[in-house]
């Protein structure tokens, strides 16, 4: 029988250093992927990484945020906290996804849209909604994943999809466990006691039908165990997109808008 | 010395005005500008609209007299008044201080919804209210705001969206977060269905609302130096390790960063929206 994990745990491990990244998913799941960059209007944004590959020779379109797997790679990548130009790269290969009638998968991995000057001067509010604008009417399915880290809006913004996997130690919250303590209690070292309360683990969000399945983990950290999780995601994915393709369009975007309506409904 | 006059006269300003249509403030004859920090007869701030006279400065006002200020008389006709209490994560304490808001405030949650006229032109509006837990979205504030955009899709009216928010509300964890999304994918509908959405937004406007619906209008008006922004400026702060520009994050940055299509002082405000509704007839 497995040990019980509590919530802080989680975050412990969704945030480890060595916990397998987007990138080692794109590279385990997919065929020649190839890597696109830029938002064509202000910059490249390295805490995302998005392009084309094949899903068992189907083409698809990959959108993922990438935290770094050594403090060298992680400053390169703003830790995974995205800055405006990031949602907008994204939007702009979504939409590219919906010309050629490719799905679009996700994959989660932040700690938060990046809080800086700059990020304000260039709208980041306005990146994100937009981002979720944009999904809510994306004329092809679209799979997220959450990963690791799903944090606040950051997160949210790429998380506008048809149906939503979450690993069995991953984490997708309002905002991190020390945001949410010092916002109500002016504490951030209370953090560990608020994240149990703020239902922030894979179990509880199907509980609340907030995702859609957990993908178990078996070790994932280890070689062999993250083979076998990818194996099984890349299965799920296969499954899903052709469920999903099944539907009619006009079907898939009423649904896609349902799933979402129906929350605090 | 003026300021210890001021202490004392406050003294007796505990109680409540009773009067719903009379100021939103505490009872007591002065206040002080914490702009210009000019002493000013409330009577004198509230017939401006809750405006400084001196400095232009525009204070907070509430949901009530916002659509009084907007809608024509006598054509208010609200939607989802009352739509009960949440607590969908059962999060301590929640209840009980939504309990006693609802009784200090006399409102039932931090945003009022409904169709009116503005200069003769129909229109649903959605009014959110700082002082309701800081005008934060939880579940109900996201469920009126998306039921009275259906509700413009179902009369093939515009809407207008008048945003005050802290952003998510905490205590309701993801559901709240998920309102983002459904207010969203609301406003993306009425945007095939054709029909013109004006966001206003007003001192302060930020986090997940401002990461939201309070971005998406066809047109974005703010009023003169209303703090927006995605990121509270004591976030910013601690991340960048310095103290932010005068004036980082207000209207007029956002107006020259590309961000909103005008400023508008609220004395105009009900002019220039009914002149923007006319233009979508």
């Amino acid at each position: 029988m497995k040990k019980q994990v509590t919530a802080w745990e989680k975050v412990v491990a969704a945030r480890q250093m060595q916990r397998p990244k987007a990138t080692d998913y794109i590279q385990s799941i997919f065929d020649d992927f190839i890597e696109l960059h830029g938002d064509r209007c202000f910059g490249d944004d390295s805490s995302f990484i998005c392009g084309i590959a094949y899903l068992d020779g189907k083409s698809v379109t990959i959108i993922a945020q990438q935290k770094g797997k050594t403090t060298k790679e992680n400053m390169e990548r703003n830790f995974g906290m995205p800055n405006p130009e990031g949602y907008r790269k994204a939007i702009r290969l979504m939409k590219q996804a919906e010309k050629f009638k490719r799905p679009v998968i996700t994959f989660i991995d932040t700690p938060g849209a990046y809080p800086g000057m700059g990020a304000e001067q260039r709208g980041q509010g306005e990146a994100i909604a937009r981002s979720m604008f944009e999904m809510a009417n994306l004329k092809v399915p679209i799979l997220s994943i959450v990963i690791g880290e799903g944090s606040s809006g950051g997160a949210l913004a790429i998380c506008i999809a048809d149906k939503i996997f979450m690993l069995e130690n991953a984490v997708y919250s309002i905002l991190s466990p020390e945001g949410f303590a010092s916002i109500l209690y002016k504490d951030a070292s209370k953090c560990q006691e608020v994240a149990e309360k703020m239902k922030i683990t894979a179990s509880d969000l199907q509980e609340l039908k907030i995702i859609d399945e957990l993908i178990e983990e078996h070790k994932i950290e280890t070689e062999k165990g993250f083979e076998k999780v990818s194996l099984l995601l890349k299965r799920k994915i296969k499954e899903q997109l052709e469920d999903l393709e099944k539907i009619s369009m006009q079907e898939l975007l009423e649904s896609r808008y349902e799933k979402y309506r129906k929350i605090g409904g | 010395m003026v300021i210890d006059k001021i202490k004392k006269l406050n003294v007796k300003q505990e109680e409540v005005v009773k009067n719903k249509e009379a100021s939103d403030m505490l009872v007591g004859k002065w206040i002080k500008c914490d702009e210009c920090k000019e002493i000013l007869y409330k009577e004198d701030v509230h017939r401006n609209l809750n405006v400084c006279p001196n400095c232009g400065k525009h204070f907070r006002i509430s949901s009530r007299r916002r659509i009084a200020q907007l809608i024509d008389e006598g054509t208010f006709e609200e939607i989802n008044a009352n739509m009960g209490l949440r607590d969908p994560l059962h999060f301590e304490g929640y209840l009980k201080k939504l309990e006693s808001l609802v009784e200090k405030t006399q409102i039932e949650e931090a945003v009022q919804t409904g169709m009116g006229k503005i200069n003769g032109q129909s229109t649903m509006i959605a009014v959110m209210d700082g002082n309701f837990m800081m005008g934060s979205m939880g579940s109900i504030v996201g469920e009126k705001i998306t039921l009275c955009i259906e509700e413009a899709i179902a009369r093939r009216l515009p809407i207008i969206l008048v945003c005050v928010s802290g952003g998510a509300r905490m205590q309701e964890g993801i559901i709240s977060l998920m309102q983002m999304a459904k207010t969203t994918n609301a406003l993306r509908k009425l945007n095939e269905a054709g029909l013109l959405s004006i966001c206003v937004l007003t001192d302060p406007t930020t986090g997940g609302v401002t990461a939201s619906f309070a971005s998406l209008g066809d047109i974005i008006i703010a009023e003169p130096k209303a703090l927006i922004g995605f990121a509270g400026p004591r976030v910013i702060e601690q991340t960048v390790k310095e103290k932010l520009p005068e004036g980082f994050q207000s209207a007029e940055f956002l107006l020259e960063h590309g961000f909103i299509d005008k400023i508008v002082e609220r004395k105009d405000m009900k002019q220039v929206l009914g002149k923007l509704l006319k233009f979508h007839v």
